[in-house]
């Protein structure tokens, strides 16, 4: 069934679903990639964030990008509470704590399902909006509009985060406290103060990508556990906290994994996100973009 | 593990939810009823999945349960002893449901055994249920009964003969016009045990299969699936899918189109029975033919199935659960018709009576007759192959109303033609 036409509509739609998956996964690369914290709540949080945006669709006929960019404040609010609770309770109290924290936010994780639940039900939700369900139509391809969003939203996010981390004074604090927090502490700065306003900012990322979480596809109280090792594969693969590698990952698992849906078998496609994690950790350890410590 | 026992007519209901790091779980107690109070209760034991994947239908299913015991428990119970159901949350889980019904048998002394909703948790039961000789009315299983071959077994469901299904909606294919065939199937039992029977019968009726795929259950994106599968130019598509995949691939016939061609699509599409994803998906919907086991045509009312209803759509909004509830609810009702037209005529809860009766009679039942092979499921098939026609967007009250799925199969439901091909059929 193999045909040329196939393989370039695997690689477009391919590439467009990694820009998604990149999205999805920037939040985690700023938590889990820059400040070391175990996130593996970070999923959870994300289809937390897809319902907000479905009911201010459901109720008020909000644009589900707009009602994303509008819940960031929120979450980044969210976000400073949430580092602050876990800081409290596990990071200060000793250097095992990042085994513990896991704990911590598995169980975060749980708690967000079941409120989910409680609130919204168990069923599937989805929002509308004219770019949803409809095509853009090259020769005989056919490209979801949905996606192309996917593709705008992740690369913008990518951009402004990687200016905020390199050109504003707070995101040159982030990178710091990410290479070596003693040496700020020496500086007269306080690395969990800006530890805790790096994980707002990673939580309110989180806003705009529930957003498209539901764009993409309708959302279930536990979608969360489908992305835990998509979100962790993606940023691991690109080099802990590198935004831009970690568009180019999300870009790689999302070409791979289409191609192999496509042309060789679709039950071989669970296994390239970690497959591939395997191969770039065996190759390069520090991950696509990277610095060797 | 959450246990729920419930009487009919509570006068005093006290709730707890106690939130832990790991969850919440929900207790209700029942403490009184108006039948008599001196004989102690018939008690019905179950497992169901009030929460996880299944829970959309496991909560729906209970609900039907429950009416049918509050009917019975106002008409004064069985034998003169008021019905009391124990239900176990089994999270949709197959490994949770084997201790469940160990407990309910010998900590809570059950009387009667229901199964859980699904396939899933009730295949590791069979074993237990046929070692011990035990009746167990099955809840929407698919041939978990095939290799045990329990003779204590029931199931409630419309399933029957087990290629019917896939036979019923290629025969209506073949009259169509439709020859070469595509199978779309989810990577896992449910969905691989009906694509393997449409290849079967396929097989069967030198129907040539041009394209096989299984895709793994967490597939995020469908188009490059479909995008495959329209190459292929099938006239048949037959989709063995759960939610949420139905919705994706939907979504993506929508976007990328399957070609002018394809003569009939869906079959066994999970998640299309249910409000919710019904009123999600809207007008994608239209020109899809799939399988389900309750439509509101006419040709689908019985003795009581009204009054069902209208207790079902007040009830559904008060316990958050499916408000339409055609899929498994009535079924969940017709579950306790079984057993109460079984123990009125034996006159007692001896199991193998009660298994002997349903197994030689006919029993009345909301969703029609039912009669009885001698693996436990219907004689008959009685599942239904509906195509959705004229569904709009964001309205759950139109799905209500007969037209908007027509029956096509079986021959004495049947309240339309199939619409063809289905690019025509969608507008």
């Amino acid at each position: 069934l193999f045909s040329f036409d196939l393989l370039l509509d695997a690689v477009v739609i391919g590439g467009l679903l990694g820009c998604f998956y990149a999205a999805v996964s920037l939040g985690l690369s700023v938590s889990f990639g820059l400040l070391d914290v175990p996130h593996v709540a970070h999923p959870a949080f994300l289809v937390l964030a897809s319902y907000a945006v479905f009911f201010l669709n459901e109720q008020f006929g909000i644009d589900p990008l707009l009602a994303g960019v509008m819940i960031t404040p929120v979450f980044f609010v969210f976000g400073l509470v949430a580092y602050r609770l876990y800081y409290e309770t596990f990071e200060k109290r000793g250097s095992d704590a990042g085994v513990r924290g896991i704990a911590f936010f598995f169980g975060i994780a749980f708690i967000v399902e079941v409120l989910i639940i409680l609130q919204f039900g168990v069923d599937q939700r989805s929002v509308t909006a004219d770019y949803i369900g409809k095509a853009w139509r090259i020769g005989d391809m056919r490209i979801p509009f949905r996606l192309v969003v996917a593709f705008g939203v992740a690369a913008a996010l990518t951009i402004l985060l990687t200016l905020y981390l390199s050109r504003t004074f707070m995101g040159r604090a982030i990178r710091a406290v990410a290479q070596d927090q003693e040496a700020l502490r020496l500086m007269g700065a306080n690395p969990v103060r800006i530890k805790q306003w790096a994980f707002g900012i990673a939580t309110a990322v989180l806003g705009i990508a529930g957003a498209l979480l539901v764009i993409v596809a309708p959302v279930e109280p536990t979608l969360d556990r489908t992305y835990i090792g998509r979100t962790f594969c993606v940023v691991v693969m690109a080099g802990l906290g590198s935004m831009t590698g970690t568009l180019v990952a999300g870009i790689i698992l999302g070409v791979a994994e289409t191609i192999v849906l496509t042309l060789f078998g679709a039950s071989w496609a669970p296994a390239i996100s970690f497959g591939m994690l395997l191969c770039v950790l065996a190759v390069r350890p520090q991950g696509l973009f990277g610095r060797r410590s | 593990m959450t246990r729920k026992t419930t009487t009919s007519g509570s006068i005093s209901r006290r709730r707890l939810l106690a939130t832990a790091s790991a969850g919440a779980a929900v207790a209700t107690l029942g403490l009184t009823s108006p039948v008599s109070a001196q004989q102690p209760p018939i008690k019905i034991g179950m497992s169901m999945a009030q929460t996880g994947g299944l829970a959309g239908g496991g909560k729906a299913s209970q609900l039907g349960i429950e009416i049918w015991r509050d009917d019975i428990n106002a008409k004064g119970g069985l034998l003169g002893r008021k019905v009391e159901l124990v239900i176990y949350d089994d999270k949709s889980s197959a490994s949770e449901t084997p201790a469940i019904y160990s407990k309910l048998l010998d900590v809570d002394k059950v009387d009667i055994l229901f199964g859980p909703y699904a396939t899933v948790p009730t295949a590791p039961l069979m074993p237990m249920v046929k070692q011990r000789g035990l009746l167990l009315i099955g809840n929407f299983a698919f041939q978990v009964n095939s290799k045990v071959g329990h003779d204590m077994w029931f199931n409630n469901a419309p399933w029957g003969p087990p290629d019917s299904w896939a036979a019923s909606y290629l025969d209506i294919a073949q009259k169509a016009g439709g020859k070469s065939v595509a199978l779309l199937a989810a990577d896992q039992e449910f969905a691989q045990n009906l694509a393997l029977t449409a290849r079967d019968v396929a097989k069967q009726r030198n129907m040539p299969i041009v394209f096989d795929q299984a895709y793994p259950p967490n597939t995020v994106e469908f188009s490059s699936i479909i995008r495959a599968l329209k190459a292929a130019k099938p006239d048949i598509v037959y989709v063995a899918s759960y939610p949420p995949d139905s919705a994706g691939i939907l979504r993506a016939v929508n976007e990328i189109g399957i070609g002018d061609n394809v003569k009939i699509f869906g079959g066994g599409m999970v998640g299309l029975q249910f409000g919710a994803v019904m009123e999600n998906m809207g007008s994608l919907l239209n020109g899809v033919v799939n399988y389900n086991s309750w439509l509101p045509e006419k040709s689908m009312y019985f003795p009581g199935t009204k009054e069902f209803f209208d207790v079902y759509a007040k009830r559904a909004v008060e316990a958050k659960v499916d408000p339409l509830g055609y899929y498994l609810a009535p079924f969940g009702y017709a579950s306790g018709q079984m057993i109460e037209q079984a123990i009125k005529a034996v006159g007692s809860l001896d199991q193998k009576a009660l298994a002997k009766y349903l197994h030689e009679n006919e029993i009345k039942t909301i969703v029609g007759p039912m009669v009885f092979s001698a693996d436990g499921e219907r004689k008959e098939t009685a599942v239904l192959q509906a195509q959705f026609r004229g569904v709009t967007d964001k309205n759950i009250e139109q799905f209500r109303t007969s037209g908007k799925q027509v029956i096509l199969f079986p021959e004495k439901m049947k309240s339309g033609d199939l619409v063809t091909p289905f690019e025509a059929a969608r507008k």
